[in-house]
């Protein structure tokens, strides 16, 4: 108190600044991170798909139909002779006389209104209130007419339904891999920071050894030995643990670090000299002093979790239809014969690489931000 | 630096050692034992095998013998050199995987290699022309290439040379050389086919790099030396790379641990979707057929030669640095 007294020429600008949390702090110079503020909003704006993604869907993604194998990506026209009056054309389905394939035009006679909030196929929002209300969808048509945004794999299924309907897999999965890596990390991280000596080094050379090992070919021979049985629940739970079992190393390098020199802080020493308890001195006085370097570092991990998904999925060790994952998307994309006749499948790339972009930028802006006295 | 050096190997054997029980974990994992996956395989082209006969294989095996045992005595086979045979290819497993090994070294090191020489003067650059046009452009290079991961950027182009160039740009053979022994010629043909798997590999460890690069290079260019050897009247060439730009490299040193690593782990991805006869292809194959030991192998195999990769490149750079040739002093 003393010392904001004697500061007397403080304007209201510094008293506003030596006044506020830190929590507060942090936020304000995270703000001045135009691109992570922007990233911040694009990353929100995933996760809201992955919730809502059913609501999202137009086509129920699982549906499959052999008459509407490959169909193009249809554009929504809005306008109607001038009148707004949102519709998609109906699609006629034209052998073609060299190659004997099924191809698709437009049909500008046929003419498919396109409605908000329309009924489509079953589902449980939030997994708990059935519905089958969907946020776009056509008015009458008849069976295999549909809106077709991204186009249709070969099976016939909706590629945008299945891609808003795989972010909700992909984006959890890094999540929950994320938080399990986080656990490990912590765990080890801090007792090799806290207690140092022999286990400080046992600990700090197995990250070693992690660290110079090739990642990739031990995840394919882990995830080769899932049991085909195994339902998709069970196969998605061990990917991530199998994900984060090699994930973990980073955070712990973080976490032991900041404990490293955190030990050393006078208001440490001080908590100690005053009998706190050695949880009470780590949860109350140390964790929270670096929780936001903790955050910065999860979100750059995030997308190292996701493209390690993709990566497997996309080889076909990962997730196993009928999930859908952009790797599972990708995996479709990878004959060049199919991609050179439909290449929107290869689509699913986009998502995967705006997001990974996006968490790259907010975990940036945030590592700028966790200290906010610097 | 004789115990930097003893440090360093006894380290990386005792990551050989972990390398070993993970491939023999991953060899026992999926259920039921070598012979069964024999019988089955042997059952499925016609011919059975008796109770008895299993039994006494199983005997020849050690399959009988708790996996401490089977650990030791795999282990023990492995020093001698017999991986096993391959179940699909009925061929010991050296054999199959033929100088795939070599090729996905020679792909990651080249990667590697491209990495540095792509890094380098573009961190200069953007340090030396800080939030000029190039800066900014390089930059956000950079962060697509961070963001794509590889073996899309791989798909990309694959499909882009296929549909605008009408040629597959996959391989690392002209279909001429695919079979053809070694010969200078088919050397030169490969080098004219690395650029491409190289430079995708490259491309998310370049984007690391130059932003390491450029924050270390922007650290030392404000530090008063600088300014010294500037108002001395040396050329600004000779300011920026004599002192600044060698303190900076630092980071280059220590890359090699974390991206070598990177690099093999990445050439597996990107060979299956570019088609390059590695190890790749190979280990996908035998992970689908539950070839265990073909795949075990391979997982020992490319973990040892990555290790030992690093090895190599941590002795030839602490002979190239001094810093870390006199910590061993120390």
């Amino acid at each position: 108190m003393s010392a904001a007294a004697a500061d007397i020429g403080a304007t209201a600008g510094q008293d506003r600044f030596a006044q506020a949390t830190q929590l507060q702090l942090t936020w304000w110079r995270f703000r001045r991170h135009r691109l992570a503020l922007i990233s911040l909003f694009i990353v929100a704006l995933f996760y809201a798909v992955a919730v809502f993604a059913d609501f999202l869907a137009i086509s129920d993604p699982h549906a499959t139909d052999a008459r509407r194998s490959f169909i193009p990506p249809q554009a929504i026209h809005l306008f109607d002779d001038g009148a707004f009056r949102p519709h998609v054309y109906g699609l006629r389905g034209v052998r073609d006389p060299q190659t004997f394939k099924l191809v698709y035009t437009p049909d500008p006679n046929r003419k498919l209104p396109v409605t908000l909030f329309a009924r489509g196929y079953d589902y449980a929002l939030f997994g708990l209130f059935e519905t089958n209300i969907h946020l776009l969808g056509i008015e009458g048509g008849s069976r295999g007419d549909g809106i077709f945004l991204l186009g249709t794999d070969q099976l016939g299924r909706d590629l945008y339904s299945r891609m808003v309907v795989a972010t909700r897999v992909s984006l959890s999965i890094g999540l929950a891999g994320v938080t399990l890596s986080l656990l490990l990390g912590v765990l080890l991280g801090g007792i090799s920071g806290l207690y140092g000596g022999w286990v400080d080094t046992v600990i700090q050379r197995v990250i070693e050894i992690l660290r110079s090992i090739p990642t990739i070919p031990l995840w394919m021979g882990l995830a080769a030995a899932l049991p085909n049985t195994w339902s998709v629940t069970q196969v998605y739970l061990a990917i991530t643990v199998i994900i984060s079992l090699i994930g973990w190393t980073d955070l712990a390098r973080v976490v032991r670090g900041r404990f490293l020199s955190l030990r050393e802080e006078d208001f440490v020493v001080a908590a100690e000299l005053a009998g706190a308890s050695q949880g009470r001195i780590i949860f109350r006085h140390m964790l929270p002093s670096f929780a936001s370097h903790i955050i910065a570092a999860v979100s750059l991990a995030l997308p190292a979790m996701i493209v390690s998904e993709t990566a497997l999925s996309f080889l076909g060790l990962g997730l196993r239809p009928p999930a859908v994952s952009w790797g599972i998307l990708l995996q479709d994309a990878q004959n060049i014969q199919v991609l050179a006749g439909a290449p929107w499948l290869l689509s699913a790339a986009v998502p995967v690489t705006v997001v990974i972009l996006a968490f790259n930028f907010l975990g940036d802006g945030l590592r700028d931000a966790a200290d906010p006295y610097g | 630096m004789l115990m930097y050096l003893l440090r360093r190997l006894g380290l990386a054997l005792v990551t050989c050692l972990f390398i070993s029980v993970l491939t023999f974990i991953i060899i026992r994992l999926p259920p039921g034992d070598f012979v069964d996956a024999y019988i089955a395989n042997l059952a499925a082209s016609g011919s059975t095998v008796s109770n008895e006969q299993a039994e006494a294989m199983r005997r020849d095996y050690g399959l009988d013998q708790p996996a401490l045992v089977q650990y030791a005595r795999w282990l023990g086979r492995v020093l001698e050199g017999d991986f096993g045979v391959s179940m699909v290819w009925r061929r010991p497993v050296t054999e199959v995987i033929g100088d795939r090994l070599w090729l996905t070294m020679v792909v990651s090191f080249a990667a590697l290699f491209l990495t540095w020489a792509i890094a380098l003067p573009i961190g200069i650059y953007s340090a030396v022309r800080q939030y000029s046009i190039g800066d900014y452009v390089f930059t956000t290079l950079g962060f697509i290439g961070l963001a794509v991961p590889n073996f899309l950027l791989a798909l990309i182009l694959m499909y882009l040379g296929f549909r605008y160039l009408g040629l597959n740009v996959g391989g690392l053979f002209s279909p001429d050389y695919v079979q053809a022994p070694w010969s200078w010629a088919r050397v030169w043909d490969l080098a004219k086919h690395l650029p491409l798997p190289a430079a995708v590999l490259a491309l998310a460890g370049t984007a690391q790099l130059i932003r390491i690069m450029r924050a270390n290079l922007l650290d030392e260019l404000r530090k008063p030396y600088v300014v010294t050897a500037r108002a001395k009247g040396l050329t600004e060439r000779r300011t920026i790379l004599k002192y600044p730009v060698r303190a900076a490299l630092n980071p280059f040193a220590s890359s090699v641990a974390y991206l070598f690593p990177y690099l093999v782990s990445g050439s597996i991805v990107v060979s299956l979707v570019l088609g390059l006869p590695t190890v790749g292809p190979l280990l996908l194959q035998a992970l689908v057929a539950q070839d265990m030991f073909l795949a075990g192998t391979i997982v020992l195999l490319l973990g040892i030669m990555t290790v030992v990769g690093t090895l190599i490149s941590d002795v030839l750079l602490m002979w190239i640095d001094p810093r870390i040739r006199l910590e061993g002093h120390g």
